[in-house]
């Protein structure tokens, strides 16, 4: 038995210890966020946080996580109440097929949580790891960047508001 | 009017179906005998195969509607963009209709989905359906509220009329009422009232794909599924000597081995188990390669020429004419694949001697013929149901991993059994898009003008799709093979080596040769816009030779060879928004390149104007931004098309700077994305602009592989404005770029 912080709850996973993370989030768990893509840590398919860092989840064993936080997509948002990134997702219709998606939006989380500051350069060399087949690169950059713009937004509320008493 | 509204007599005798057949099929009759009127048009759009409305379009008591297509959704955006049409000509808001895609049980049979056929095809049946369907609710609501059809509206599917009076579609229909033929005309909306057509509507299926709700045949989950992976040859061919399944058999959750003569599989209980006992069984299994070696792929090219062809004069006109300015060049294109991001996955149940398989294949019906046979069961014993996968492109594996998933279910019924490929299996399985040359030669006049004009392609076959058992990997390989299909020409109007091989200019004497090779050294099938992303890149790449031979700027000398208005008007609008300019210089190491195609010479039209920058010390191509416009007839869904464009846009730029399959004399090399690099972030424009020109009324024409050929063309062309070097073999490699500028 494997313990991890699966999106904010304790899970037990019975399965090999050798099994990558990848298998046990889409079998074990039921989570269809994260893709099988290549299996070699090339195309970032399968990219999920592991305390707050995006990693390939198809490389990951389960020995390695015993104890640790796993995010997928499936912990940003739902349909009815989706996260800053998944609205900014549907908002620029950044998704053609969509199968690179969720790993795009895990890549682009890990980010977001370091900084809402950052030039196009930075994005553009952090979201490297990650391939798209269908050609929607442009959408998905300016996804990142309208998810960007609206935290920040948010964040500036409350301290107008501060300000405001 | 010209819908067909059936009689009180009919609907009230109950068995409308059968009446309104039988009448349809006197009429038939009587067409065909020696009085007969002028004959009835042909049905539009897929309505061919396919003509009886409720085929398409039901509608239960309760109101609720439910479309039907044979198109899959591939990523295209066709599920939404059917809806809309749907919608629209119905008077029904678009979440209260269900769309059923393409599933052998339910749905009418439209092939493939592919060739940017959805549109034409099957979006005009169901723009036609609809509109005759709502025709009919409305004559019949005319007579249970006693009113003239003109007094009557249609709100969200209930009709009202001017005194307040209303009907919803339910109460008007039991099955049989739409259970009739269609028209080959129909009354349509006027465009200028649309509300849903022609508006950037939001995708369908893009909140599931962002929030991990179960979107792809890979995400299916089926009580007591079962997993599998299959060991598959080294190399093309390869007979399996021996293979030691006990070592397996005991291994953890190993349910069974499956050995059928050369296809060799593993089932398990769970996912990684299956993993790792393919490759303990791969290590215990010995192949005997196939006589045939591979070409030399230094030398492909002259290879595949010399290769015994079938030519094809697919346009003669005029006499081919000499002047004291001829031109001639030869381009080449390399294997590319399709490259799906996610490999090929289906799941399969065998019980009670029927087989249902879901698949993310491109034509479920074609697939179920290719089951059945390879499983023996009739065809009405299969079912092929298709479930979203990772985008294809055109053929990839997803066909072969339905025929995997078949057999292994066979091999364990009652148990639904999923099956994915891994990636290298993709990557060297997978029918590739071929290799291709071509030859032009013309000649201009004083004035520059293209007076002659010959051109050559060499092509294998661009579609090896299913088809029967043997065009599947499965069928190929079990002890008792099926026989491959032999190739086949698709032929011209749409063409498929010789896709946009016929210049779309006004060229006074031509003559286009398509040398079609029956012989595969590789797997080779369809892959986006087939033939017409190389024939248009030759075209084009040729066309900005010609210019600068005549001394003329590109757009100009485009504009100059080409009437049709249409065609004139894409071409203006791409230059316009780059805001190009005759004679205007590019800064040291910049240059800009210039394309315009109609794809199949009858589709979407498509100009491309980029600009690129050339490292000088490296060769190293990096496309600075895009602008494309693009004429898809009447826009149905404007967001929808830019998508398709800046992806086409951008996927051709990555097949252009750095896509080629690489090989031995024994086996494909380029396994991974490390042995095959595709474009990624680093590499994507800083700019992509898509300007669609609408057409309000016009045919639709599907957009899915305009792009393709225009961009290729664009950046050679930018290339050769950057260095002042002709770039006429692809992919534009950073080495093959510094070879050709001396560095």
């Amino acid at each position: 038995m494997t313990q991890i912080n699966i999106n904010g709850r304790t899970r037990e996973v019975d399965a090999d210890p050798a099994t990558p993370l990848l298998y046990v989030l889409r079998n074990d768990l039921e989570l269809n966020g994260a893709k099988f893509g290549c299996g070699l840590g090339q195309c970032g398919a399968c990219t999920v946080l592991v305390d707050g860092e995006a990693v390939f989840s198809c490389l990951l064993p389960l020995a390695a996580l015993d104890g640790r936080a796993v995010t997928t997509v499936e912990g940003l948002g739902t349909p009815e109440e989706p996260g800053p990134l998944q609205r900014a997702f549907v908002e620029e219709q950044a998704a053609q097929c969509g199968y690179c998606i969720a790993g795009m939006i895990m890549r682009a989380q890990a980010l977001l949580a370091r900084t809402r500051t950052f030039s196009e350069q930075d994005l553009r060399e952090h979201m490297q790891p990650n391939l798209c087949r269908c050609g929607t690169h442009m959408r998905i950059l300016r996804a990142v960047r309208r998810a960007a713009a609206a935290m920040r937004a948010a964040e500036a509320v409350p301290l107008r508001k501060e300000a405001a008493r | 009017m010209t819908t067909l509204a059936p009689s009180r007599r009919q609907v009230v005798a109950g068995g409308g179906a059968l009446i309104v057949s039988i009448s349809l099929g006197a009429t038939r009759a009587l067409a065909q005998g020696p009085q007969a009127a002028p004959p009835t048009p042909p049905l539009p759009g897929s309505l061919k195969g396919a003509p009886m409305l409720d085929s398409w379009i039901r509608i239960d008591a309760d109101g609720a509607v439910t479309v039907f297509t044979g198109k899959a959704e591939l990523g295209q955006g066709i599920k939404t963009a059917l809806l809309q049409v749907a919608s629209e000509e119905l008077g029904v808001a678009m979440p209260r209709i269900k769309l059923v895609t393409a599933d052998t049980a339910t749905t009418p049979d439209e092939g493939y989905t592919s060739g940017s056929q959805s549109m034409p095809n099957s979006a005009t049946a169901i723009r036609n359906a609809a509109a005759q369907v709502r025709e009919i609710l409305l004559a019949r609501a005319a007579e249970r509220l006693s009113v003239n059809v003109e007094r009557l509206k249609i709100r969200d599917g209930i009709m009202i009329a001017d005194d307040g009076s209303s009907v919803g579609f339910g109460e008007l229909v039991g099955n049989e009422v739409l259970h009739v033929a269609a028209q080959p005309t129909s009354r349509f909306k006027e465009p200028s009232t649309y509300t849903v057509v022609g508006k950037p509507i939001a995708r369908v299926d893009i909140p599931a794909k962002v929030t991990g709700g179960v979107a792809y045949v890979h995400d299916l989950r089926l009580p007591g599924m079962v997993h599998a992976r299959v060991v598959r040859p080294p190399s093309y061919g390869a007979r399996l000597a021996e293979v030691d399944p006990g070592s397996v058999e005991t291994m953890p959750g190993v349910l069974k081995v499956v050995r059928d003569g050369s296809f060799l599989a593993v089932i398990a209980g769970r996912e990684y188990q299956a993993v790792q006992a393919m490759w303990a069984l791969a290590q215990t299994a010995r192949w005997i390669d196939a006589k045939q070696e591979l070409p030399d792929q230094a030398a492909i090219y002259d290879y595949l020429k010399k290769l015994p062809s079938r030519d094809t004069t697919i346009l003669d006109r005029g006499m081919i004419a000499s002047s004291s300015s001829v031109h001639s060049a030869t381009y080449h294109r390399p294997y590319q694949m399709h490259g799906a991001i996610g490999p090929a996955c289906a799941v399969a149940l065998y019980a009670d001697d029927s087989l249902t398989v879901w698949s993310h294949g491109q034509g479920m019906f074609p697939l179920r013929r290719a089951l059945a046979e390879l499983v023996g069961l009739p065809p009405d014993k299969v079912r092929c149901i298709h479930m979203e996968g990772s985008g294809c492109y055109g053929h990839n594996g997803a066909d072969d991993a339905g025929g995997d998933a078949a057999l292994l279910a066979r091999a364990l019924p009652g148990r639904p059994v999923r099956v994915q490929w891994m990636r290298e299996q993709e990557h060297t399985l997978e029918p590739y898009g071929p290799a291709m040359t071509t030859g032009v030669t013309a000649a201009l006049d004083r004035g520059g003008n293209i007076i002659s004009w010959q051109y050559d392609v060499w092509s294998n076959t661009h579609s090896t799709r299913p088809g029967p058992a043997g065009s599947l990997l499965a069928g190929l390989a079990v002890a008792s093979p099926f026989p491959a299909p032999p190739p086949a020409v698709i032929p011209q109007p749409e063409g498929g080596g010789d896709r946009n091989a016929i210049p779309i200019y006004a060229i006074p004497n031509a003559q286009v040769v398509h040398h079609f090779i029956p012989d595969m050294p590789l797997r080779v099938s369809a892959m986006r816009a087939l033939g017409a992303y190389m024939n248009v890149f030759s075209i084009e790449s040729f066309m900005d030779e010609l210019a600068k031979a005549a001394g003329v700027d590109p757009v100009e000398y485009r504009l100059n060879h080409l009437d049709d208005a249409r065609a004139r008007a894409v071409v203006r609008m791409a230059a316009e928004k780059f805001d190009w300019r005759a004679r205007s210089a590019s800064p040291r190491g910049r240059g800009r390149g210039f394309a315009f195609a109609r794809y199949k010479n009858f589709a979407a039209l498509c100009a491309a104007a980029v600009e690129v920058e050339v490292e000088h010390e490296t060769g190293a191509v990096r496309l600075v931004r895009a602008v494309a416009a693009v004429d898809s007839g009447q826009a149905v869904n404007p967001d929808g098309i830019k998508n398709q464009i800046e992806g086409g846009v951008i996927q051709a730029a990555s097949w252009t700077l750095f896509e080629q399959v690489t090989f031995d004399r024994r086996q494909i090399t380029s396994r991974d994305w490390s042995l095959y690099p595709i474009l990624r972030f680093q590499a994507v424009p800083e700019r992509v602009e898509v300007h669609v020109i609408d057409r309000p009324g016009q045919p639709f024409l599907g957009t899915g592989e305009a792009a393709a050929g225009p961009t290729a063309a664009a950046i050679a062309n930018a290339v050769a404005d950057a260095t002042g070097a002709r770039i006429r073999e692809l992919p534009l490699t950073r080495q093959r770029v510094k070879a050709a500028i001396g560095v």
